[in-house]
Order: structure tokens, then sequence, then C-alpha cells
């Protein structure tokens, strides 16, 4: 085996896959049309890397958990509710919040495709978009959420609520025994992103 | 269910990755931004991108998910004509001699792609 075989050569490891180079083709395409602006692209890729994520909703719930009249208002338009707190945009147009209690279970997903509630959650995780969450949660929510770790007793209902283009969903956990006297930011760190999608349940405090 | 694969629930900390490689990132963000050009609604690309994914073979774990992504999105703008197949599959293959045609660690510019270079010398030529 040569070992000096390419010393004659330039490196040719600069390689884009196929996708990379059907992405580029696209971005130059809609560039020249003038129809984007890499500077936007680019601000828009370190949104959803950065800035967007379950923490906000957190602060949702908790703030949900400790205030009765945002509660209530976050139950009637969660929309607006939502944006009180500053999380406005992009595929948070149109909120409902659905509240766990000691009889119904809330659980969602996207039959569709991946639709989800980006201003809240930030963008979804891989095994939201995957095809077996997206077939069974509908079929089977208890087998689903068994393997989430997640048992219910026998006599909770659960709900299953399918997201649209239209309308997104944030479930709002119930409020973990013992955390009473617990603040706001203290609350918001019980409350993990799989409890906000219904696939998990909020956290115990320490 | 394979919830593992992203780290399963990190709480409300930051995602290690929101996106496995950089032209995946690259193809949400132009989705959002032509549909913020009012070029197509929401609805439109919810039902692209479902066409899509429910495709048979879709892989179980996800993994393809991007790529089923960014085929919605070549079909969409296509049937919007904003971006004809047949120009795509050219600029891609310039991209990819580009990539080919620049040494490591640097940049790669279309203006790399050693065909777009000859163009460009033919003009120059015919132009004295």
């Amino acid at each position: 085996m040569s070992h000096n075989h390419d010393h004659d050569h330039h490196h040719h490891d600069n390689e884009l896959d196929p996708f990379a180079a059907r992405v580029r083709a696209l971005e130059t395409i809609l560039t020249q049309k003038g129809l984007i602006d890499p500077a936007a692209i680019d601000a828009i890729v370190d949104t959803y890397e950065t800035k967007v994520g379950p923490r906000n909703g957190a602060k949702v719930v908790a703030k949900a958990w400790s205030d009765p009249a945002y509660a209530d208002w976050l139950k009637r338009d969660a929309t607006a509710a939502i944006a009180s707190l500053g999380f406005i945009g992009r595929q948070g147009e149109h909120m409902q919040a659905v509240f766990n209690t000691p009889d119904t279970h809330n659980m969602v997903v996207c039959t569709l495709c991946s639709c989800y509630p980006w201003p809240v959650l930030g963008l979804p995780p891989v095994w939201y978009k995957a095809p077996p969450y997206r077939s069974r949660a509908v079929i089977d929510p208890r087998g689903v959420l068994a393997e989430f770790g997640v048992t219910l007793s026998a006599d909770m209902k659960v709900r299953v609520w399918d997201s649209t283009a239209e309308l997104r969903y944030l479930v709002v956990p119930m409020r973990p025994e013992g955390a009473d006297g617990l603040g706001e930011d203290q609350l918001a760190e019980l409350v993990t992103r799989d409890s906000m999608i219904g696939t998990g349940l909020a956290r115990q405090p320490a | 269910m394979n919830r593992r694969e992203d780290g399963g629930d990190s709480g409300v900390a930051p995602e290690a990755k929101v996106f496995g490689e950089p032209w995946q990132a690259q193809a949400f963000a132009m989705t959002v931004a032509v549909h913020e050009r009012g070029l197509f609604s929401w609805g439109e690309w919810a039902e692209a991108l479902s066409s899509e994914v429910k495709k048979p073979g879709a892989a179980a774990d996800g993994h393809d998910y991007y790529e089923h992504w960014l085929a919605a999105l070549e079909k969409l703008l296509a049937g919007k004509g904003l971006a004809a197949r047949q120009d795509v599959d050219a600029f891609a293959a310039a991209w990819e001699r580009a990539a080919h045609a620049t040494p490591h660690g640097k940049p790669i510019l279309l203006e790399n792609d050693p065909q777009t270079r000859g163009m460009a010398a033919d003009r120059t030529l015919s132009a004295t």
C-alpha cells in the first residue's frame, strides 16, 4: 500500500454530501431571486439553536402553578397569556393549554408531520417527529407512556391532542406534591420538556 | 421509541444539538424565511412535509427527517415556480464541483467551481 499516494495532489477532501449541495443550490437560487437574505437565514438558525427552548414553556407552567388568575387566563386564552411573558412568534400564533388533573392526563402528538409550539418548547425532539410516536400515540397512548417511564393509574383518563398547522398545544403538568413555598424560578426547574408534551410528569422537588 | 437518541428528556436544558448537520439548519431556516415572505402558507407546508414523512420507508428512529423536509421544500418551491428542479440540479452539481476544487480548510465558494470559472473566462474572451 502506497503511503505517499496523494503527495502530488491537492487534498480533495472537501466533499459536500448531496443534501448539503442541494440546500446550497436552493439558497443560491432564492438569494439570486431576492427571495431570501443569507443574513436572515443565519439569524433564524441562531434563534432556534440558542434562544428558543423549553425553558420558556417551563416559565409559563411555573407561573400558572403560582398564580391562579394567570392559570385561568392561560386556560381561556393561552395565546395571549403566553404572549404576555414575551413568548411570541412562529408556530405559536394559536395556542391552547391543556391542564392535567387528578383524573385526566393530556398528551400531544402531530400525526400529520411535526407541528409543535416553537415559542414555548423550541424545535421538537427527534422521537416526536419519528413514525413510531406519530402513529402509536393515538392508538396506544398508555403503551407509549410506559416506554417513557410513565405509568398512570387505570382510572386515569388519557386524552391525546393532535396538533395541526393552525393549533398548537402546551400541556400544563400537575404541580408536584411538596412544592409549596417554592418561587416561580424554582418551580420552573421542576418542569421538563416531556412534561409539557405529556410524555413525562413534572419532577419531584429535591 | 428511541427516545434516548436525543439524550432523553434533558429537563429544560438546551438540547445537545437542535440540528444534526448545518444543512439541516439551513433547510429549516430557508423554509421559515420563504414562508414569512408569504410565498406559501404554513398549511401548505405542513401538507407538503406530511406527504414526504408518511412515505413508506421513513426511518423509525427519525434520522432522515430533514431529508424529507428538504424533499418537501424542493417540491413546494418547484410547484410554485420559485426554484425549478433542473436549476437545483445544476447548482447542486456546481456546488459539488466547487467543494472538490476547494483546498481543505478554505471556505467553499460557488466561484471555485471550475466550470463556472471557465464560463466567466469565456465571457471575458468574447468581450475582448
